[in-house]
């Protein structure tokens, strides 16, 4: 699953966001050989390996975190779970602190690679709300294993001016007058979802049947989709590119922002929920500072620094309290009340053989 | 002592191309040729049988062929203008000016272009302000093709402007006495003299544009899937690296039929001379 946040987000600029970025990229790349070679800050109480997603905390609050415990925080991004369980399993960089989302954090548990979480040294983690640790039971059944992080959905985001009538469920990015106007996500997961929903199967089946279906499903919307993209849709939605875009719920606030035509909504099919978790890795060298490194992230106050920054759903009530925009902190897209949904799940991994047959079919949909 | 002397300073060299080179080489045909737990397999190599995967492999041909002729055409009269401009100040700006934009990012280029190209875009913008109808290429395979042809072009333009200007001009003057016309003194003497140029060049922009990823994903919308997205998705996606390398080596084959042409029309080297 994809949603690195991208760079731009520090700039609220327009068009030459993507370039931005790259050139972010690069300097980041530079800054953060620095360390190596600066004669830098002496840490007394150690020093913690953090592998996070792109652009999904608020860097102040590492800087924070530094000063306040004296632990020095090494920091490295990745743009997919998939990208970072490889580097993760080989072990080139010894990380304490990962944060997977759900799927992932269950194809982590089943390999043996996390350590159970010692929850007398993490007592902030009481501030995020119970219904998120009952959602982790789907890959964490014990709770043994994650803190929760960002949680959100994946729904419609659509520019009202561009469409003539409401968009409510995902039948309509099927509709042939939004040809051309269409953007899905490029991942093999979230685009199976859109279509196995829209048939009205389970995100998570590996009936070779149903999985046909969604597929011939997918083949059909092919010739109505403007691209395939990730982390594109924000800014190609924002820049009145397209009129209905596939997208994460964290995104919707900020896109919001940028221009006012556009909409966030959960389909009627239903849809998937995630959540990203703090897990511990087994082999991690520094696991009370790892605890540490959580237990400060679930502070009330350290959890709005990093909702404001990244505006991706908080699971901390304590934080939800603190948001002083009404508008915000009463929001049906940052939080919905997911009660009234009977139809959301959580994506479940599917093993290695559920992996591969989900791939070749999404690779026969690319290539047609 | 002379000898010696050059042979340690090519030490860095023979080090460069055995960590860099040599070793990725042996690493890509160890995976194309053994499965997840090891055991020796052809099927990685086999799988490009599989409609998926040769279909991107027919597409990518396909594409880069054409990318390929179109900027041999573009190439051609530019590298006779330049060369004919030969020893003025205002040739070497002229390549100055082509070769330019490779100081930048070839990925910054590329998502330069999907913002120019974009329905919303620049060229659009301008467009239907003086009210002509809007550019509807991007997430095309046209649009790709393009990408392809802006890339890649002064990988064409510079061997054969090379190999032009090395021609001795009383070969020309010489055509001309003897009664040839422009056209026969071309056909005769200026073409078949820069065939080495040509084929370089051809090997310089099919070989980038067969195994590209970026520009199909950047202006193709990843709509189409050339074998080098196929590639790029099983190493970094679908982690199955196996895959990739087998599929890698079939790509191989072509870029190593492509060489051995370069090699027999390119006998001493002289277009790759760059």
């Amino acid at each position: 699953m994809f949603k690195n946040i991208d760079i731009s987000k520090v700039f609220k600029g327009g068009k030459e966001k993507e370039l931005k970025k790259v050139f972010l990229f690069g300097l980041l790349a530079t800054l953060t050989l620095l360390p190596v070679f600066g004669c830098g800050k002496a840490y007394k109480n150690g020093e913690v390996y953090v592998y996070n997603w792109g652009e999904y905390i608020d860097p102040d609050v590492i800087e924070m975190f530094e000063k306040d415990t004296q632990i020095k925080v090494i920091y490295d991004e990745y743009e997919t779970n998939e990208m970072m369980y490889p580097k993760v399993e080989a072990g080139a960089v010894m990380y304490d602190v990962v944060c997977p989302s759900d799927y992932m954090i269950k194809k982590m548990i089943d390999n043996d690679m996390l350590a159970e979480i010692n929850w007398d040294n993490i007592p902030n983690s009481k501030n995020i709300g119970a219904q998120y640790y009952e959602t982790s039971k789907e890959f964490d059944p014990e709770n043994k294993y994650s803190v929760p992080y960002c949680w959100g959905t994946v729904g419609i985001l659509y520019n009202k001016s561009m469409v003539d009538e409401p968009i409510t469920k995902w039948a309509q990015l099927w509709d042939p007058k939004y040809k051309n106007q269409i953007l899905m996500q490029n991942s093999v997961r979230d685009a199976f979802m859109v279509a196995l929903k829209l048939n009205g199967f389970s995100m998570n089946t590996t009936n070779i049947d149903e999985l046909q279906i969604a597929k011939q499903s997918l083949l059909e919307q092919k010739p109505l989709v403007q691209a395939y993209v990730v982390d594109q849709v924000r800014d190609k939605m924002i820049g009145n590119e397209a009129a209905i875009g596939v997208i994460y719920s964290g995104e919707a606030i900020y896109t919001q922002r940028e221009n006012e035509d556009l909409v966030y909504v959960i389909p009627e099919e239903g849809t998937n929920v995630w959540i990203d978790s703090w897990v511990i890795l087994k082999n991690a060298k520094n696991k009370e500072n790892a605890e540490k490194f959580i237990d400060y992230m679930c502070k009330p106050e350290i959890a709005l620094m990093n909702f404001d920054f990244i505006t991706y759903s908080t699971p901390n009530d304590a934080a939800r309290e603190l948001i002083e925009d009404e508008d915000i902190r009463n929001s049906e897209i940052a939080f919905p009340d997911l009660t009234q949904y009977d139809n959301l799940e959580t994506f479940i991994y599917l093993g290695e053989d559920g992996d591969e047959l989900y791939n070749s079919l999404w690779k026969e949909v690319k290539s047609e | 002592m002379k000898n010696k002397f050059v042979k340690w300073l090519s030490l860095p060299y023979a080090f460069w191309s055995i960590a860099f080179v040599i070793i990725p080489l042996l690493m890509v045909f160890y995976f194309g040729l053994t499965d997840k737990s090891g055991k020796f397999t052809l099927s990685n190599i086999m799988s490009i049988s599989l409609p998926v995967h040769f279909k991107s492999l027919l597409i990518a041909l396909l594409l880069s062929l054409i990318s390929t002729v179109i900027c041999l055409l573009l190439s051609y009269p530019l590298a006779m203008i330049l060369s004919s401009m030969n020893s003025s100040g205002n040739s070497k700006l002229m390549i100055l000016i082509f070769v330019l934009p490779m100081w930048m990012n070839f990925l910054l280029r590329t998502l330069a272009w999907q913002t120019l190209l974009e329905n919303e875009g620049v060229i659009n913008t301008i467009l239907r302000a003086v009210h002509l109808p809007a550019l509807k290429i991007i997430n095309t395979p046209y649009a790709i093709v393009f990408g392809m042809i802006y890339n890649f072009l002064p990988f064409m333009v510079l061997p054969i402007y090379n190999v032009l200007c090395k021609i001795d001009k009383n070969l020309l003057n010489a055509a001309r006495d003897l009664g040839a016309n422009e056209v026969q003194t071309f056909m005769k003497v200026t073409l078949p003299l820069s065939v080495p140029g040509i084929i370089s060049g051809i090997t310089m922009v099919f070989v980038p544009a067969l195994t590209t990823f970026v520009i199909s994903d950047l202006l193709g919308g990843s709509k189409i899937l050339l074998i080098g997205n196929v590639i790029e998705q099983e190493f970094t996606l679908n982690s199955n690296w196996n895959l990739g390398s087998g599929l890698s080596i079939v790509l191989m084959l072509f870029i190593v039929i492509s060489m051995i042409i370069t090699a027999i029309f390119d006998k001493d080297g002289e277009g790759s001379a760059l």
